[in-house]
This record gives structure tokens, sequence and C-alpha cells, in this order.
């Protein structure tokens, strides 16, 4: 599988990255570089390998379903970028 | 000097006030001051709060309240969030970022007294094997190839971590360690450093990488300084689900048992073709050292040892692809304002993350895209599970297995930068362990022709650290590692 211009312009707008149009021809040829590489998994055999998921081999826990924390709206809204009253602030979504 | 001593000698030092800890740590400030304008191993130094913190471990000392680490200076690795000390991790788009929280493995550390010198120098979120992706710029290894003084890097992603330890800035530090960024660095800088099992030290506080590799360590200049510093890191934290709620053993005790009676495993296929002669030769001498020591040496096979890599650049970057999303400018963070709230997204994150970063939010974008996901990412995660089954079947017949760290040692800053598979490779020795979530620690053994250090490594059962330690301190004992690196404190 190869990537062409197009599709890489698609992975960028979904991971919210702007590219430049000068960037799209020097990513194509790195990212098809890593994705060429990682092909040589299509040579392992899988069949009937159940996938593993996470990096701990213990079931997680349950707790109470329980209010344990909260009512630091000034310590969350410190590092805003933007803020209106108790909230974060964002360019108009809605016209 | 003080700043030569070890954690577990200075701790004593303190105990039979031969110095106080203001003296201590006075003379670690002092080399970070001489020395970072040179290595670049802090982003943020934080000298007035080391001062206050030692006088509050001579106070401790004094009234018999000290915990095991009063005084002891530390470099505390920039992607641990540390409560009113800002947190980078490394990247432009955190270089506002203050957090009001203390991570609970640094929060560990100052309830036993440590001392923290400052925030050291990483790659971009922690995703580099060279500490050549930091927005923060590259960290200088204090290591000099003989008769050269070309800039070497001090490896990755933990690189300042590393280079503050090796220069005798730190008397030890914080890491983190994804497919190799404790044990990797720690051979490039000669000094000791430990991957403990995954779940072993709470995530809760430490930026995000791959949610499912991340797990926390220490380095150290020696086995039981690293012991020491991991036993109080370690342990059980309500606050991140995959903390394994185990009791934490004495771990520099374990340092001392020995490895008589123990099977020690070769992995056959850590011997890659064109391997360096002198790492290879190394890894012998160490075979050679624990047989001498009373281990018994047994050849065993990882057939997938050679996917470890492949499965390794699916899985983190798929995860880092979607823990990386939170970086959107709204809610902290750097901001670059755009006409409508999409074009903000796009442009914040653009201008806020590097080259690599980039990379592998795309690469892992891609990997669980429609129509890609079974093809890349689920079968990764298939591939993963053998490399797991792989250790798994050799522990059953072996305690430990060695292994050398790296290919190489350390390379020169600029090299390998145009490939990022040449850079990836790095990583081949220490990605199988981490992609198991077993435990790994390289331990400096010898100097390659030119003068440089070289680390092996040695691979123990899940939350088997002690006998990871123990295998651990009789190299360090029979390698008597006393090179010292050309940048250090007092020269």
């Amino acid at each position: 599988m190869s990537l062409d211009p197009a599709t890489v312009r698609r992975i960028a707008r979904l991971a919210r990255i702007r590219l430049e149009e000068g960037e799209v021809a020097r990513l194509q040829g790195e990212l098809n570089g890593i994705l060429g590489w990682i092909e040589q998994l299509s040579e392992v055999d899988v069949e009937g390998v159940a996938p593993l998921t996470g990096g701990a081999q213990i079931a997680l826990r349950m707790r109470a379903d329980a209010v344990t924390d909260g009512g630091q709206a000034e310590k969350i809204l410190a590092n805003a970028p933007d803020r209106a009253g108790e909230f974060f602030a964002v360019p108009k979504v809605v016209e | 000097m003080l700043c030569d001593l070890s954690i577990v000698g200075a701790a004593a030092g303190l105990r039979r006030r031969d110095f106080s800890a203001r003296e201590l740590v006075g003379a670690h400030v002092d080399a970070v001051a001489a020395l970072n304008p040179r290595l670049n191993a802090f982003i943020t130094e934080t000298p007035e709060l080391a001062l206050r913190q030692a006088e509050a471990a001579d106070r401790a000392l004094a009234d018999g309240s000290a915990g095991p680490l009063a005084g002891i200076p530390l470099a505390i690795k920039d992607l641990f969030c540390t409560a009113g000390v800002r947190t980078t991790a490394g990247s432009r788009i955190l270089g506002n970022f203050v957090p009001p929280y203390e991570s609970t493995v640094s929060a560990q550390l100052l309830r036993d007294g440590a001392v923290f010198l400052g925030k050291a120098n990483l790659d971009e979120f922690a995703m580099g094997s060279s500490n050549m992706t930091s927005a923060y710029g590259s960290v200088q290894n204090p290591w000099q190839r003989r008769g050269s003084n070309v800039a070497l890097v001090p490896g990755g992603s933990s690189g300042g971590s590393a280079a503050s330890v090796a220069a005798r800035m730190a008397m030890g530090s914080t890491g983190t360690d994804t497919g190799g960024s404790i044990r990797q660095p720690a051979s490039f800088c000669g000094i000791a450093g430990i991957k403990p099992t995954y779940g072993r030290c709470s995530r809760w506080g430490i930026v995000a990488f791959a949610s499912s590799l991340d797990q926390a360590g220490a380095f150290g200049r020696s086995v039981a300084d690293c012991a020491l510093l991991l036993g109080s890191m370690a342990g059980f934290d309500p606050k991140d689900s995959t903390s394994v709620e185990r009791p934490v053993p004495d771990y520099v005790a374990a340092c001392r048992r020995g490895v008589r009676g123990l099977r020690i495993g070769v992995p056959a296929e850590y011997r890659m073709d064109g391997m360096n002669a002198e790492v290879e030769l190394l890894w012998q001498k160490g075979l050679g050292w624990l047989r001498e020591s009373g281990a018994e040496i047994v050849d065993v096979s990882l057939p997938h040892t050679k996917y470890g890599l492949a499965t390794y650049y699916i899985v983190a970057p798929a995860e880092a692809s979607s823990n990386l999303a939170r970086y959107d400018g709204v809610r902290f963070g750097v901001r670059q304002d755009g006409v409508d709230l999409i074009d903000l997204y796009e442009r914040t994150r653009a201008a806020g993350f590097g080259d690599e970063v980039k990379r592998r939010i795309m690469i892992g974008t891609y990997v669980l895209s429609a129509g890609y996901y079974d093809a890349y990412y689920l079968r990764a995660q298939k591939v993963r599970a053998l490399i797991l089954k792989d250790f798994t079947d050799v522990f059953a017949r072996v305690d430990a297995l060695l292994t050398p760290t790296a290919p190489t040692a350390a390379f020169a800053q600029g090299e390998k930068m145009d490939d990022p598979i040449a850079m990836y490779l790095n990583d081949v020795f220490t990605v199988p362990a981490s992609m198991a979530g077993v435990p790994g620690m390289s331990v400096p053994a010898g100097l390659d022709g030119q003068g440089l250090p070289l680390g092996l490594q040695v691979v123990g059962r899940p939350f088997d650290e002690e006998t990871v330690f123990a295998v651990s301190q009789v190299i360090e004992d029979a390698a008597g590692f006393s090179a010292l690196p050309a940048v250090r404190a007092g020269e």
C-alpha cells in the first residue's frame, strides 16, 4: 500500500494538523518509507492469535461509583489560552 | 568531591553529618549552573526550590524524621508533571504549561525527601532515540570519542536525565521508557538505568505517549542507586487503572543476592548480522562473568524478535495519535488563532508539534483509519501477543536474559536524522521487552575502541525486578566500570 498526495492530505485533516502544500511531497515520501518497512508484519502467521491490547496482564479493577474529586475550576482554567468566566473560550462555532 | 558520591554513599554521609544536605545540594546546583550551558541537559532549572528542599532535608535529618532520599538531588524528566513548575514534554505546544498537580512518581520521591534540581531535557513527547527532537535544543553527551570533540548524542528519549547523571550534575534521575528510552540512553552515557515491569510505577501525571507501553524508571551511577530510587517510585496507585496492587520488595537488598544457581538465557535472535564486533565481545564477556559467579548460561530463542520494531511502530504511533489529540489549543498549551474552531486546531497543532511528532501522529492516524485498522493495527496487536508468548515460554526455562542494550555506542549529533528507520533501529534490542511489558536494566560494562561506554541489558520475568537487580549487580561488580566522561562536575 502506498499513500498518494490526496491520502496524505486526508490523514493530516483527520489528525487536525495543517499542512502547507510544500510539505505534502516530503511527508508522502517519509510516511511511505515507514509504511513500506512495517509491511514486513504481513509475513507473520497470526491465524487464531488473540490480539494483545494492553501492557498489563491484569483485569481492570472495579471501584465505587462515587465523586472523588472536583471543585477546582480555577486550577483547571489557569492554563487555558482563553476563558470566559468559568468556561474555556473558543472562536464562534455556530452561526 | 560531593558530586562523585553515589546516592547510597551520600545518604550514609548525610546521616553521619559528614556534610549537610545544603552542602550536597549546593554542589550540584553549582554543577548544573556550570555545565548546563554546554550540555543542555535541563530545560528548566529550579535552584531556589532545590535549596529550600535541602534546608527542609537538613531539618528532617536533625529531628530524625528524614526519609530514605532526604537531601538527595535528582533530575526529573520533563514528562513528569510537577506542581507549580513548568512541564513541557520537550514540545513547543506545552511551552507555557504549569501543572497544578504533582505526578504520583515524583510525589513519592518528594515524600521520601528527594530534592529536585530541575526538569530534564527529552525528545519531544518522548519520541526519539537521540534527544534531537526536543523543541528546547539537543542534549550533548558528556562522553567524547578519544581524541575528538565531536558532540555526541546522549540517546533518548530520556537524554537529559542520563546526561545529567553521567556528568555528575544530578545524583540520579527519573526517566520513562516506552521502547528503550531509559535503557538506550543509560548505555550511551555509561550509567545504569532500569525500566521496571509495566504496571509497577503509576503513570498518573506523566504526559502520555503510548499508554500500553509507557513506564517510569530510574537512572543512577550504580545498580544499587537505581534500586533505591525505584523502591521510592514504585507502588500501587488507585489513580492509574493499570497500576498493579502488589507489595514493593526491598530492591536494595535484592542487589546482593548473587546469581549462583540462576539460569541466564542468551537469545539467539539478538545476534544480528553486521553487529558491532565490540558489542558482541562485551556480551560474551558478560556471560563469562555470570558463569564465573555461579549462573548457568542457556541458549534460548525469541523467534519474533525481528518483528518487534515494526510492531512497535504501529502500536506506539496509534496510541500516540489518540493521546496527543488533547493538544488542541483550548484547555492548555500554546494556541494559534484560526478563522474557525477546526482552523484553530490545525494551526495550533501544525505550529506546536515538531516533525517527528507529526510523522508519528499521521502514521498512527492512518493505521487506525477505516479500511486499514485490521491490516495494520489489529495485526500488530496479534504479533505483539506472539512476542509476549516468546518471553513467557523462555521464562519457563530461565530466570533472566542477558543481551546488549544497543547495537552501537553513542553516535554524533545530526547522524541518522535524514533516515527515520535507521534511527528506529537503535531500539532493536530494547523494544521487545517493552512490547512484552517485562522489566529491563542497562548496566555499563565496558568501553568501545573509541573510549565510549557500552551497556549490557538484563531482562527479567514480570514483577521480578529483584532478579534483574541481582544479575545487574554481578555484572557491575565484575565489569569494574570506572571510566569517566570528558565533561563532568569539577573538570
